[in-house]
């Protein structure tokens, strides 16, 4: 497969009044495939909505090199940038972005006209575009008269209508209620079958990337921790902040001594996880609520007791106290501890981290806001 | 409940209280009914009535009369002509500065956004003074200094022309436009532009195919208010027009009464051209409505996320260097002008520092009338201020809260004035209270000003409060009742409070425009009752133009500090 989109050591800087320098996207390098769907994940200024709109061409960029379709369309070493009406893309906004002094089918024409389509042409792909999008019958209707679900349509009308290469889009959910999301990422993904482009889908919520990309990335503070497909980001996170952001993650500081691990601040018992020949002395080690197996009588785990119960729809949370701190478990609702009952703690193959970063987070907050 | 809205529940609470003793509601609705009644219906009344009736006997004659006289047509004429030029300039200009700082990467937006707000507060009559300073067609500095340099035969510019009428007011109304498209733009979800480009339209296209359409209400709004503005308007064209027979309908309504030495007559010949005045105002209106009944939409969404500005490149400096010129052509050289002036020893002499002198400032401060005129205008304008404040707040709770039966009619005779001509609701006024009714008269004195003050302005204050009111929940005030205070407790307590800040800037809305008027009080000034306006006017009537420019710097002066002390004191508002 080709790659469709590719970006080298792309950066970009900004200058605020209050911050000053703000690295928003930090070299990054990825390629995206013909036909993909590809997510951007990360929290907010992570720099997935920069490098989405550098990408659209709305921002140019300090470094680096973009290109769309076997096409540079923006370079900072050949002082190259291609504007995005040039770029050839589709691409939905997370609000909408409909023209409110348009009907549907001018909001939808609008591409068509600015390109000079001639009138049967345009009559004929717009009703084709309204018909994949279930907007038949709304051709005269004013947006402003819609409903959020239907107004999202119209936008993706508006992107398909010119049958572009790669589609971008940027949080096009995240205004929609739940179930009309989950409907929406099946209509997204049925269009992508139906005309085959490439999508780019930027997003903070993990679930709905994990349900709809083949690949994708992710980003924290304007850096790439990782780019893998959804089951390996999952299961083969990276480090600490990919555990985390993918997935619930619950993390136990430990000190490393005489080859055991032993909870911070309680020094008296070991966990029974095996120790990585390199570990420091000061670690963290992460694993999944629900791959911790509790057992009532103890032999070989970590001996502890149920200080809270917490009945969830589908299952059923403990947190059980590990030195000073808490650890967070889940279980089947079958099995049933009550509060105060001693348990048994059983880690199944544990990730191990480096101890907490301050530095990062202080840097995190920093970000939070510009 | 919840409904129903919260403006029913106020009410129904309203009706619990009133099961008990007597129903405050109740009196504030009458007391609305019956002030409005006395400041507003009466003087419209008593125009329509006089301009039809005579003596109890209706009498069509004289309206047909003035309809038809040649030269009221010719004022109607050019009333239209000087309101619809500018605003279509104004309009244009409006526009394209709101662009230019909204979505160019034009250098010192900040600044220039404040400097372009300037002229909005301006006495746009002192700009015309100034301007007829420099541009006179028969003695203006500018002109004078061109054509002597040039060896011209005649001025090259006259300013006393319809043209330089336009000029002069397109240059003090523009901001009206200017604001609100400004406002919209950046209200405007940056990613309706955004995605045009997407669809591969270029920055041009969509300009005039996004952009322009998108803000299209916020340019009629702004439109609208310079056109009505323009038609009322008495000090430019009387400044300008006047002395070469160029009249308007406020002008000319002025000239009837002032010709006719204030008799009854010539009040009633005023009456009818105000009825003229008043159909042409109408029309406008009307035509406004339709052109503009595309209605409103939605354009504040998304995500707050900067838009792209648009990069000018090789326009960058020239664009600048243009804006700049706007600004000093439009603020510094007539305010230079106005102080230059103001130190001459005598009108007509060369501006050269031998001729500088400061006894002007003297003689317009020993003159009789110019402390009195000052405190007048602040006597009348802060108590308009105070009253309009609460009675337009009064209004404004008993139309959005308590909701009684013609509220309706309450809410358009608040709003009339409005539309209606400062020198038309002087003509009321005059007719209401010089004794014709109870036998009141107030002729000649402070309160017919006051009166007519209150009247003009007080859909201002109501205005503001009412936008206030609206965002202030019913739940707020329930919750009070709740904690066991009563219907006037909470109203007090909670209500009053919240929307505090809204009856301030309310008060300011109303005493700073009215400190600098000159429209309604030149019809109902009296030997003693001078306004700051009207000495300036009347100074330069009288041929004192050094005296009028050192009182008219003064008043500039009065009015920066004011201007400072309301950006500071509305600066950090708490409340809605």
């Amino acid at each position: 497969m080709a790659d469709q989109i590719i970006l080298r050591n792309v950066t970009k800087k900004f200058t605020t009044k209050t911050l000053g320098d703000i690295v928003a996207v930090d070299n990054f390098n990825l390629q995206v495939h013909e036909g993909e769907c590809f997510s951007f994940l990360g929290p907010s200024g992570c720099g997935k909505s920069t490098t989405l709109r550098m990408i659209a061409g709305f921002e140019d960029l300090t470094e680096g090199e973009i290109e769309l379709c076997g096409r540079l369309v923006s370079s900072s070493r050949k002082n190259l940038y291609v504007p995005p009406e040039e770029r050839g893309l589709g691409m939905v906004f997370q609000a909408f972005a409909v023209w409110p002094h348009m009907n549907v089918f001018e909001n939808v024409a609008f591409p068509l006209r600015i390109a000079k389509v001639n009138k049967t042409d345009i009559d004929r792909r717009v009703a084709e575009a309204l018909h994949h999008t279930s907007l038949t019958g709304l051709e005269k209707t004013f947006p402003g008269d819609l409903s959020g679900g239907q107004q999202q349509r119209i936008a993706l009308a508006r992107a398909i209508v010119t049958n572009p290469k790669v589609m971008l889009l940027d949080e096009p959910l995240s205004n929609l209620d739940p179930k009309l999301r989950e409907t929406m990422r099946f209509e997204i993904k049925a269009l992508q079958r139906k005309f085959n482009f490439t999508i780019i889908f930027v997003t903070h919520d993990q679930s709905e990337a994990m349900a709809i990309s083949d690949r994708m990335m992710v980003c924290d503070m304007g850096r790439i921790m990782q780019i893998d497909t959804p089951e390996n980001l999952y299961n083969k996170p990276c480090n600490r902040f990919v555990h985390n952001f993918l997935g619930e993650s619950t993390f136990i500081r430990v000190v490393v001594k005489d080859g055991r691990a032993y909870p911070a601040g309680h020094m008296d018992q070991a966990l029974d996880v095996a120790v990585p020949k390199d570990a420091a002395d000061e670690m963290v080690v992460a694993t999944r609520p629900n791959e911790i197996a509790l057992t009532g009588p103890c032999e070989g785990g970590f001996a502890s007791r149920i200080e809270k119960r917490i009945f969830l729809t589908d299952r059923t949370e403990y947190l059980i106290p590990v030195g000073d701190q808490l650890l967070k478990v889940q279980t089947p609702h079958r099995i049933t501890f009550s509060e105060g009952e001693a348990c048994c703690v059983h880690f199944t193959e544990p990730m191990w981290y480096p101890a907490d970063d301050e530095e990062a987070e202080k840097e995190r907050a920093r970000r939070q806001l510009v | 409940m919840s409904m129903r809205g919260h403006s029913g529940v106020s009410a129904e609470l309203a009706a619990v209280d009133g099961r008990r003793r007597i129903n405050m509601d109740k009196v504030m609705t009458g007391i609305c009914f019956v002030l409005l009644l006395i400041i507003v219906v009466i003087p419209i009344v008593m125009i329509i009535y006089n301009a039809f009736f005579n003596e109890g006997r209706l009498e069509i004659e004289m309206f047909r009369t003035q309809m038809t006289d040649s030269k009221n047509l010719d004022a109607m004429f050019n009333t239209l002509k000087i309101a619809i030029g500018a605003t279509v300039l104004g309009t244009i200009m409006g526009v394209f500065y709101a662009w230019l700082l909204g979505r160019s990467d034009i250098p010192a937006k900040g600044l220039m956004r404040a400097l372009f707000n300037i002229p909005y507060m301006f006495p746009p009559f002192l700009g015309a003074m100034a301007w007829d300073m420099m541009f006179n067609g028969r003695s203006g500095y500018i002109n004078k200094w061109l054509a002597s340099v040039f060896h011209l035969e005649s001025m090259p510019i006259n300013i006393n022309s319809v043209w330089g009428i336009i000029f002069v007011e397109v240059s003090y109304y523009f901001p009206f436009v200017f604001m609100q498209v400004v406002s919209a733009l950046e209200r405007m979800d940056p990613t309706l532009e955004e995605s045009a480009r997407i669809a591969g339209a270029r920055q041009h296209q969509v300009i005039w195919k996004i952009t322009l359409p998108l803000v299209k209400p916020a340019i009629s709004a702004g439109a609208l208010l310079i056109l009505t503005t323009s038609l009322a308007h008495f000090g430019v064209p009387s400044i300008l027009g006047y002395a070469k027979g160029i009249y308007t309908l406020p002008t000319r309504i002025y000239a009837v009464i002032y010709n006719s030495g204030g008799s009854f007559d010539g009040i009633r010949q005023g009456a009818a051209l105000s009825v003229m005045l008043v159909i042409v105002v109408s029309l406008a209106l009307i035509l406004q409505n339709r052109i503009l009944s595309a209605g409103s939409y939605d354009i504040i969404k998304g995500k707050s996320m900067r838009p792209t500005l648009i990069k000018l490149r090789g326009a960058k400096i020239p664009l600048f260097l243009l804006a700049i010129f706007t600004l000093v052509l439009i603020v510094i050289v007539p305010l230079v002008m106005i102080v230059l002036i103001s130190f001459l020893k005598a009108y007509g002499l060369p501006l050269q520092f031998k001729n500088f002198t400061l006894a002007q400032y003297q003689k317009v401060f020993s003159a009789n009338g110019t402390i009195d005129s000052i405190r007048n205008s602040l006597f009348a304008s802060i108590t308009a201020g105070v009253v309009c404040m609460f009675l337009g707040t009064l209004v404004a709770y008993v139309v959005q809260k308590i909701r009684p039966k013609g509220k309706e009619v309450l809410e358009v005779v608040s709003m009339l004035p409005y539309a209606i001509p400062g020198t038309v609701l002087s003509i009321g006024v005059i007719l209401a209270w010089s004794g014709r009714i109870f036998g009141i008269n107030l002729y000649n004195t402070i309160w017919i000003i006051l009166v007519a003050y209150l009247a003009r302005y007080l859909s201002f204050s109501m205005k503001t409060s009412s936008a206030a009111l609206l965002q202030v929940h019913s739940s707020l005030e329930e919750a009070a009742r709740v904690c066991g205070a009563s219907h006037t407790e909470g109203l007090a307590d909670i209500t009053l409070p919240l929307i505090r800040p809204a009856m301030v800037s309310g008060f300011f809305l109303i005493f700073l425009p009215a400190m600098r008027e000159v429209t309604t009080s030149i019809l109902l000034y009296g030997p003693y009752t001078r306004t700051l306006g009207v000495q300036i006017y009347s100074l330069r009537d009288a041929g004192m133009i050094p005296q009028a420019a050192a009182l008219a710097t003064v008043a500039i002066g009065i009015i920066i500090v004011l201007n400072t002390i309301v950006t500071h004191v509305t600066k950090d508002r708490k409340g809605v």
